[in-house]
């Protein structure tokens, strides 16, 4: 086992590296000197030509790409993410302050979603060609066509401005939850509910269910025991990769319900120009990626033992 | 929506196209009598029909200026002349939507099409040549389809600033990876195929070859992808427009519009809806389409997506 993590830990290395350069290149070509930016705010009066100088010179502006390049990512793997234009403080520390938010309401939104999808898609597969599998599959469809800002708003007009029963946005009370939690899940659900048919469509028709069945076990057995826990296997990718990219920013609907989160935060950054926010936040993000696909691996590797030999490489994503 | 604001993407999730066994799939005739018979398909495509015609044809359909500016006409309520109200600037919101089709409907297939390009091409030359040219660029297309595309686009856009350049850039950029892993899947056990190792050994060149014999086989789960893909471009510039970063106002782009319109969310909902509408109409309707035309076209292509029976 822990070996296996290992392996798995050292594959996802490159990738992080991939991003981490990918950031960087952003670095390069943001607009602006961040020599005058950071020297500009900190004194009252335009930097000399002197001053800036020294200030390339001491931080190693001037380095080729390579060197400052290794230098960014051994500042990146132990945290430095670099300083804030707008506060001066460490951007890890302003992301990292503001994911409690976001996880407030990103968890019970995949709770829910996880509880609807598994109602929906176990429904939809049973009765395969039914009505409401043909229900369940337009409403997937259309759910994943309509934006989550749109849909935001509409049960925003519906439920606060015309019924008066949910406030716009803000956070305080519980009722605040409501509206961004539905949101959110209602925007994962469609995913998950089809990955869930499509798993447990497959567990029916494997051989081993028609033995429980010829064994003359009760349908409940059949499909609880057997067929649901493993179609279940699936679901854990999705919902930690869905935890994840909701963690990093439930952007939209903390944007639309003005709730105080990480997604928030790095919009607010993008108008402020705040470039070493935006290109920390994909560090970040890549970061959570990369620690929750291992996670995930480890997790398929204690549920699923047809997995356990595994032989490494680009697999299993 | 949830593409978009999970930043995932289902098709990431799809088996690798190369991995089946069986006939590769190839453009069939009958291929439009078969979609013919599927009803949502039909409806997708009647859809997207509606709002291709509204863009070609936008400055018949409008009576009003989209842009222009009418203080006296301020946030009129549906009637005759104004079939949608007005906008808080007097502007015909009927107009705006009709000339939005040309920018939301417009961009994203000229997008769709540059990441298509650059997605075959890189796919095309990764699966041919193997190696270690390949083995760099799949990791490349690792990293960018585990990475959420939302967070690239606003990192994109929000570091070299909005405009339609960098709206492009950020498309091509977050996207091309995916129609590369499909495509080198294919050109991989394409390659293993009697009739290109035949003109491999009759001394064709790479060039030709690729063209010629690999090029038309890979056309079918191409154009799958694209009908998808234009759906989730959509989505994406609806999304930038909705932050801000999209194309500029006054520009009569559907997800600026909704930008536009946050402020009189309380007051005048219409505005919202309207513009909502369309974007969900439109992506509904490419859904609805690539989802028809990839039951048709290639039954393999990712079953796991929306269907399985």
């Amino acid at each position: 086992m822990i070996a296996f993590a290992a392996r798995r830990a050292l594959a996802l290395v490159p990738t992080w590296l991939g991003i981490s350069l990918l950031a960087f290149i952003l670095s390069t070509a943001s607009p602006g000197d961040p020599a005058e930016i950071i020297l500009g705010r900190r004194q009252e009066e335009p930097p000399t030509p002197q001053q800036l100088d020294a200030f390339r010179e001491q931080n190693g502006l001037d380095d080729p790409f390579v060197v400052q390049y290794a230098r960014w990512v051994a500042d990146a793997a132990t945290g430095d993410l670099g300083t804030s234009y707008r506060s001066g403080d460490p951007v890890l520390g302003e992301l990292t302050s503001r994911v409690p938010g976001t996880l407030q309401i990103v968890v019970p939104a995949v709770a829910l979603a996880v509880v609807l999808a598994l109602a929906v898609g176990v429904l939809s597969a049973l009765r395969r060609n039914s009505f409401a599998d043909h229900a369940s599959r337009v409403g997937a469809l259309v759910a994943d066509s309509v934006p989550s800002f749109v849909l935001a708003y509409l049960l925003i007009i519906v439920f606060s401005v015309e019924l008066g029963w949910l406030p716009v946005a803000g956070r305080g009370s519980v009722r605040h939850y409501v509206l961004p939690v539905t949101t959110l899940a209602l925007a994962v659900t469609a995913g998950m509910m089809r990955l869930l048919r499509s798993s447990l469509l497959d567990v029916l028709g494997e051989d081993y269910m028609r033995t429980a069945k010829a064994m003359g076990l009760r349908w409940g057995t059949i499909h609880l025991r057997y067929a649901l826990r493993n179609a279940l296997i699936p679901m854990v990718t999705l919902a930690g990769i869905t935890l994840a990219s909701l963690a990093t920013g439930a952007i939209i609907v903390e944007t639309v319900f003005a709730w105080p989160g990480v997604g928030q935060y790095v919009i607010g950054s993008i108008f402020d120009h705040d470039y070493p926010v935006i290109q920390g936040f994909v560090v970040f993000t890549g970061t959570i990626f990369v620690l929750v696909n291992l996670a995930v691996d480890l997790a398929y590797h204690r549920l699923d033992p047809r997995v356990r030999p595994v032989s490494g490489g680009t697999g299993g994503r | 929506m949830a593409a978009e604001l999970a930043g995932l993407d289902m098709a990431t999730m799809v088996p690798d196209a190369a991995s089946g066994s069986g006939p590769l799939p190839v453009v069939r005739p009958g291929v439009l009598r078969r979609l013919r018979r599927d009803r949502l398909a039909v409806a997708g495509a009647v859809l997207v029909g509606v709002f291709v015609l509204a863009a070609v044809f936008a400055p018949l359909l409008a009576r009003h200026d989209p842009i222009e500016v009418a203080a006296l006409d301020r946030l009129l309520p549906p009637s005759w002349d104004h079939p949608f109200g007005t906008d808080h600037l007097g502007r015909d919101t009927f107009s705006r939507i009709v000339f939005g089709a040309r920018w939301s409907l417009g961009t994203a297939v000229v997008a769709t099409t540059l990441v298509m390009v650059v997605g075959v091409v890189v796919g095309t030359v990764s699966g041919f040549y193997g190696g270690r040219l390949d083995a760099v660029i799949m990791r490349v297309v690792d990293v960018l389809l585990a990475f959420p595309r939302l967070v690239l686009y606003l990192a994109i856009v929000g570091t070299l600033g909005a405009g339609i350049e960098n709206l492009f850039l950020a498309l091509v950029i977050a996207s091309w990876a995916e129609y590369a892993r499909i495509v080198r899947g294919l050109v991989v056990s394409l390659k293993q195929r009697p009739f290109v190792r035949a003109s491999l050994a009759v001394g064709a060149r790479d060039l030709r070859l690729m063209v010629r014999h690999i090029l038309p086989n890979v056309v079918a789960p191409v154009v799958v992808l694209a009908s998808l893909q234009t759906g989730q471009t959509i989505l994406a510039l609806a999304a930038l427009g909705f932050f801000g970063l999209g194309v500029e106002p006054p520009t009569p782009e559907w997800g600026t519009m909704i930008n536009e319109s946050r402020l009189f969310l309380q007051t005048e909902p219409g505005l919202m809806l309207w513009p909502g509408l369309a974007i969900s109409l439109t992506v509904i309707g490419f859904n609805l389409l690539g989802d028809g035309l990839r039951d048709v076209l290639d039954p393999r292509l990712g079953r796991s997506k929306h269907d399985k029976s």
